[in-house]
């Protein structure tokens, strides 16, 4: 007798179903920020023990999970100012003992993590965090028990909160300077490519409102989900549309198919040069391709002759675990602990408030790489120079424009009249 | 250029990497009916052994063609210790192979992220593939040319060892009844093993194929091991002629809707289709009739 076993075939079927979706869940799609911060507990009175010599700060970086790509840098730097910074005396001469936290790549672990380190660790100050799913998971719990939270990656502004710093560009210092650089060039046509979530939906937003101001024509615009790495069929509208340059917001390893794709193609810098916004002189190198000739806008390059930026290279290169190169996310980490630093002293005091109070009062300044940087009372942002460089063969950036002095950080591009405040409204509501 | 074509020939060649990825999938989970959620991480593993014999071979003409053999005996051997370690003692229990899989991923891409630079490693294609071939009007990177031909080789290789050789027979003959293969004296334990050693090689040459396209990093399993196991049900279990057709299907369809639409809604539409698809024929395009009593 001949039995055939629709059973067995179907136990698969809802198991290989099954399999699919838990690698749905398990590869983290799933999670939304804010999910689990409507935590009822009162609004803690501060604990920070400022009683011993010492003083607890937080660090929580992704150190497993795809962000771990980006993220152990950022808390090896963080690693490495804390050192200096206690090696020199320590903030208000207390040590810093950091407690370092994982975020796993999770949004919702950011916000258990934070409200974990203020009201058990009782830390002063919480440094980290670099996808905007993670600082958006992390605003609600800092604001409500108080904390601070000192945020270290250029990222898509319309974003201010008492309780966040922000050391990294906004989109006046990186985005539209990119844009300014392109129009000096004479572009006349623009192809946009970016990943499919928030920053550069909202950055290619801005994007088309400043090209029409200039007279540049965006010829077309492909978004590829975060985690996808093949971008050949993207790359053919490309090459079809003949843009006279390619503005790049993809982030992460597509990055890697994006650029093997486009010399797939034939395409060269020669030709169609790329501007990124997420290439800098870590990601350079492990394009699977030299990259030699295409741009990148940032605040900061390792190439950048300032005085305080060779001794941050040399301390960086000296650092344990250093990846021997500097970029710019590092630097604003970097940043971001000696700002805390500045502010603590200013306010002669680790309580919130205090230290806002000092940053309210405005002139709060650190000498970094990248040049002073001056801190705004009101938005939380730094003053930053814009910078575009042209990648050489060493994989490191010559810097071929800047912008004229340091950009003042305009988070809701208030002072840009060509972005309508009805825009303004809707991109608000749309990033959360 | 016709707009049509871009796509097509674009998307067979997503389509055969896709393929290259599912093969092995389609033996293990398939056959054995293993559903291995490491899948992803053997394929990252191959990803890596190119890597790793480019630093050796510093002529990346040479380094890709030594970097298959290589990464289908590294990834396939990566297999066999999952399979002696863990699998062999959960078989007949899909449920449980699978959650214990998930876990050996995890582990697998955190030892990947402790070994390797965190940002992933650089992966040069041979010269040899540089350029384009002008098929139809249209420039196509030869890079894709070579992903079809690889996925062509390595299905006709499967193919003619599950038919024509011996160990092929003991396959079939372990899947259509167990116990009765194991009673005419096939030793259907070592059969299990060289199974899993040759699904899990073949995820190592996907692997290589992988590096190719895009970024060598940790990572890089999660982006597959959905897709290829939509496409080995789609295809119909334990049946590669189905996960062949099946793979083209969603290569191509994904390509036409990324021209149409964005990357992020072609995804999405295609695995809208494979779902519906299976609405109607829930035992995928080909089914395989056994004699088992399970």
């Amino acid at each position: 007798m001949l039995i055939t076993s629709r059973g067995r075939v179907k136990t698969l079927l809802a198991t290989g179903a099954l399999a699919a979706t838990t690698a749905l869940i398990l590869s983290g799609c799933g999670a939304r920020a804010g999910d689990t911060v409507e935590t009822t507990a009162p609004a803690a009175a501060s604990c920070i023990d400022t009683t011993g010599d010492t003083i607890k700060l937080g660090f929580l970086n992704s150190l497993t999970g795809g962000m771990a790509i980006s993220e152990k840098t950022v808390s090896n730097v963080l690693h490495m100012a804390a050192d200096e910074i206690n090696a020199d005396g320590g903030i208000l001469g207390k040590q810093i003992e950091y407690v370092q936290e994982d975020g796993a790549t999770d949004w919702p672990t950011f916000a258990e993590k934070t409200e974990k380190l203020l009201t058990q660790d009782c830390v002063a100050a919480i440094f980290g965090g670099w996808t905007s799913s993670s600082r958006k998971a992390v605003k609600p719990v800092v604001e409500e028990n108080n904390g601070l939270f000192f945020y270290p990656v250029q990222y898509e502004g319309l974003e201010a909160s008492p309780n966040i710093y922000y050391t990294g560009a906004t989109t006046n210092q990186q985005i539209l300077p990119a844009m300014d650089f392109l129009a000096s060039e004479g572009v006349k046509t623009l192809f946009l490519a970016g990943s499919d979530y928030v920053f550069p939906r909202t950055a290619n937003a801005i994007i088309k409102l400043y090209a029409a101001e200039l007279g540049i024509e965006i010829v077309g615009e492909e978004y590829v989900p975060l985690d996808k790495d093949d971008w050949t069929t993207q790359v053919a509208k490309i090459a079809e549309a003949k843009p006279d340059f390619v503005f790049n917001t993809i982030n992460g390893s597509s990055n890697v198919g994006f650029i093997k794709a486009y010399y797939d193609a034939g395409l060269t810098p020669e030709t169609t040069p790329i501007i990124s916004v997420s290439i800098a002189e870590e990601e350079a190198p492990a394009m699977g391709h030299e990259v030699t000739g295409n741009y990148a806008s940032w605040n900061y390059f390792q190439s950048l002759d300032t005085p305080d930026n060779a001794t941050f290279i040399d301390a960086w290169k000296a650092y344990p675990g250093s990846s021997g190169v500097t970029s710019d996310p590092m630097e604003a980490a970097y940043i971001s602990m000696y700002l805390y630093k500045a502010l603590v002293e200013k306010a002669g005091s680790f309580e919130v408030d205090d230290v806002n109070a000092a940053a309210a009062e405005g002139g709060v300044t650190f000498d970094a790489p990248e040049g002073t940087v001056t801190l705004d009372g009101e938005n939380h942002h730094i003053s930053k120079p814009g910078h575009i460089g042209k990648i050489n063969a060493e994989n490191q950036f010559d810097i071929v424009w800047s912008s004229d002095g340091v950009i003042e950080p305009d988070p809701y591009l208030e002072e840009y009249d060509w972005f309508p405040a009805d825009v303004r409204d809707a991109l608000v509501t749309s990033a959360g | 250029m016709d707009g049509l074509i871009p796509p097509l020939l674009n998307g067979t060649a997503q389509g055969a990497l896709l393929l290259l990825a599912a093969l092995g999938l389609s033996l293990t989970f398939g056959q054995m009916g293993v559903i291995n959620m490491a899948h992803g991480e053997f394929l990252m593993a191959g990803a890596f052994i190119a890597y790793l014999t480019q630093q050796v071979i510093s002529s990346s003409d040479l380094s890709i063609p030594v970097a298959l053999p290589l990464a289908f005996l590294g990834a396939g051997l990566l297999g066999l210790l999952v399979e002696v370690s863990i699998i062999q003692w959960m078989y007949r229990r899909p449920l449980d192979t699978l959650l214990v899989t998930v876990g050996v991923s995890l582990i697998l891409q955190q030892a990947a992220l402790q070994i390797f630079p965190a940002q992933g490693v650089p992966v040069e294609k041979p010269g040899w593939l540089d350029g384009q071939l002008a098929v139809l009007g249209y420039d196509w990177p030869l890079r894709q040319v070579f992903t079809l031909v690889l996925a062509a080789l390595c299905v006709a290789a499967l193919a003619g060892w599950l038919k024509y050789s011996s160990f092929g027979r003991r396959i079939r003959a372990t899947v259509q009844n167990r116990d009765l293969a194991e009673t005419s004296g096939v030793p259907t334990r070592s059969i299990d093993r060289i199974t899993f050693f040759v699904g899990s090689g073949l995820a190592g040459v996907a692997g290589v194929a992988a590096s190719l396209i895009g970024g060598t990093n940790s990572q890089m399993g999660t982006q597959y091991i959905i897709p290829a196991f939509l496409v080995v049900v789609a295809g119909g279990i334990g049946q590669i002629k189905g996960t062949i057709i099946a793979a083209w299907v969603v290569g191509v369809a994904m390509a036409y809707f990324a021209d149409w639409t964005t990357g992020s809604l072609a995804q999405v539409l295609a695995f809208v289709l494979v779902v519906v698809f299976l609405q109607f024929r829930p035992q995928g395009l080909f089914t395989v009739r056994t004699r088992g009593l399970t």
